[in-house]
């Protein structure tokens, strides 16, 4: 049998090399069959044996992985789950038949969701099917997989991943499985590489001994030739020794192999996102999502509270630039009291600087915070989702009202410059039109916007590509209009942190990425490796 | 003549409803539907929730129901309670809901 590519979608990072362990359906049946009675203690027995294993997994296990567990405990001792099972053993069913129905039909339910995040959540209810099926039928609930192998088959339950030592160098390969599965969350923070929706495995009986998973590229190589498997291994290699290499590389500042100076910012939700970093691993903060104080149980967020935010935030900063988008609610942010409720496109609709514009009671409180916090730092404030100049000038001249009010009643405050995102394709196109002091350009909306494709819809996923070369050109046309114009264009989406397009990124002429703190390394490695 | 106890009784223990707006980034997954329907469990008012005014209704203290309403991020999440504690009950939904369960 020659070598099988199969082409998924990447669910986790990394590459891995390993034997392959499929998984099987264990089918045993159950030898005893008792009257209703019986059927029913049986079901019963077998839902609390289920419970009480998973109780005795979750203190084995921490933060995100027990809180699955959690879930499934939930589930499990709701009476709700079994109703139906038990009506039919009261009908006469044999109590695993009724309680595989039962759980078939609740699954089906979760595969019918219209959200990706509930049709994952089928994979959970599996795992509690077949665990109370394997306490019916007195086997043990989970085969033991060695952590070195690529686990394949249709789709894997949170307890069979929770059961292997993935610190061994293993990894996984779904026919089906979703990248918002319980599962692919989990193999993300152990790091374990994941490709799924490879679709039919094609094989009959013997399974193949040995395979390559990809988690970046989303592929899998069953049974690779010699010659396939040694590249593979010299890629895995240099991986390795890049993750070493960058890990080091984290404090020093960020040069391409040719010695151009990039910038590498970095983007915060929230004051907790700094706590333990050094500051010295950044040239600054490029991006400040403010949507988190104003999501509280508490109202809108007054002048002082988000004075002293923005202050924590600059004073971490220690003089580095830090940049702080006002509200981008809206869309798919959407907030109590201050976004539109019913719009029937909302990523078209009352969104970013929009709504800042149309709220100017809300609007004016954040202003009049950041001139406050602006004299405790190097304070930039960019407005999110402009299209048009009129919008940046209706913000400018609230800026100058605001900041001249505080001058007025004798309170420190300070001028910050105002910049605009770019990521409406509008603005990109006549970015020189616009008086900003500075051009962020925010890719993930930008690509959605000019691709017309959501991330977040599998279906059109595909078509959601950041180093499309309609979306590279918008890039490159804001940042020659930066350049003429004289002010700086640094670039927040996830495409900075996308290390396959910082050679396309940094070709536009872009000298500024801001990226998630986890991503400093990984980047600047990636910078190190570019060459004009 | 009319009861006036009964209907004082009537009065405390009368349905009340609210509506909040799903915030936290999926909606009412896993998670919190857990925590809903741990929080509502700790109440004896009768709690239900339901995706529009006029119902369906489904109960809050059933995990296995509540994520069979799969209410996405950006719905309006409607509760009615009624009992004894029925006002700190709808209190604490609706804390707990504003607070987008704690993963704002």
């Amino acid at each position: 049998m020659g070598e099988i590519h199969l082409t998924g979608h990447p669910a986790s990072p990394g590459l891995a090399i390993g034997p392959v362990a499929v998984l099987t359906r264990a089918v045993a049946s159950r030898a005893a069959k008792g009257d209703p009675a019986q059927e029913a203690a049986a079901l019963k027995a077998a839902i609390e044996g289920a419970a009480v294993e998973l109780a005795e997994l979750i203190a084995t296990v921490h933060g995100e992985a027990a809180e699955i567990l959690e879930f499934q405990v939930a589930m499990l001792g709701d009476d709700a789950l079994a109703e139906g099972a038990y009506e039919a053993i009261a009908g006469g069913t044999v109590a695993d038949q009724a309680w595989r129905a039962a759980l078939d039909a609740e699954i089906a339910g979760y595969r019918a969701a219209d959200e990706e995040y509930f049709r994952a959540r089928a994979a959970d209810l599996v795992d509690i099917r077949d665990r109370v099926l394997a306490g019916l039928n007195g086997a043990d609930a989970i085969a033991k997989i060695s952590g070195d192998s690529v686990v394949t088959g249709d789709d894997i339950s949170p307890s069979t991943f929770l059961a292997v030592d993935w610190t061994r160098g293993g990894a996984i390969a779904l026919a089906s499985g979703s990248p918002s599965s319980h599962v692919a969350m989990l193999a993300r923070s152990r790091g374990a590489p994941m490709v799924v929706g490879l679709g039919p495995l094609p094989w009959n009986g013997q399974p193949p001994s040995l395979a390559l998973v990809d988690g970046d590229a989303g592929t899998v190589i069953f049974d690779p030739k010699p010659e396939t498997r040694r590249l593979f291994e010299r890629r895995m290699a240099a991986a390795n020794a890049a993750q070493i290499a960058a890990d080091a590389g984290r404090l020093k500042p960020a040069l391409t192999a040719d010695g151009r100076r990039i910038a590498v910012l970095l983007n915060v939700a929230a004051h907790d996102d700094l706590a333990g970093l050094d500051p010295a691993i950044c040239d600054g903060i490029g991006l400040v999502r403010t949507e988190f104080l104003f999501e509280g149980s508490r109202g809108l967020p007054g002048e002082d509270t988000q004075y002293a935010v923005y202050r924590r935030i600059l004073e971490w900063a220690a003089g580095r630039p830090v940049t702080i988008r006002t509200l981008d609610a809206g869309g798919d942010k959407p907030i109590p009291g201050v976004t539109v409720d019913g719009e029937r496109n909302p990523f078209l609709g009352l969104r970013g600087i929009r709504l800042s514009l149309a709220r100017p009671e809300v609007f004016r409180v954040q202003l009049r915070a950041l001139c406050r916090a602006a004299v405790h730092g190097t304070l930039k404030v960019m407005l999110p989702m402009v299209a048009i100049p009129s919008e940046l000038d209706r913000a400018n001249a609230m800026l100058d009202a605001e900041f001249a009010a505080l001058g007025a009643e004798g309170i420190a405050c300070a001028r910050p410059p105002l910049g605009i995102m770019v990521e409406v394709p509008a603005a990109a196109l006549c970015a020189e039109d616009f008086g900003a002091a500075f051009y962020s350009i925010g890719s993930n909306d930008l690509t959605q916007y000019t691709m017309a494709a959501a991330r977040d819809i599998g279906a059109v996923a595909d078509l959601n590509d950041a180093g499309h070369p309609a979306v590279l050109a918008l890039i490159a046309r804001t940042v020659e209009a930066g350049r003429r114009r004289g002010v700086e264009v640094s670039l927040c989406g996830d495409a900075a942190a996308d290390t396959r397009l910082t050679k396309a990124l940094l070709a536009t002429g872009l000298t500024s990425l801001s990226v998630s703190p986890i991503a400093v390394a990984r980047l600047k490695a990636a910078i190190a490796g570019v060459t004009a | 003549m009319h009861d006036a106890n009964a209907n004082r009784a009537a009065q405390t223990f009368g349905p009340l409803t609210a509506s909040a707006v799903l915030v936290n980034p999926v909606g009412l997954h896993a998670r919190p539907s857990v925590k809903l329907t741990q929080c509502a469990k700790g109440f004896a008012a009768k709690i239900e929730i339901a995706l529009a005014a006029e119902g369906p209704w489904t109960d809050a203290k059933s995990p296995v129901k509540v994520m069979r309403v799969k209410a996405p991020q950006g719905a309006t999440l409607h509760f009615r309670v009624a009992g004894p504690d029925g006002d700190a009950a709808l209190a604490a939904m609706l804390a707990l809901v504003h607070d987008g369960f704690g993963e704002a």
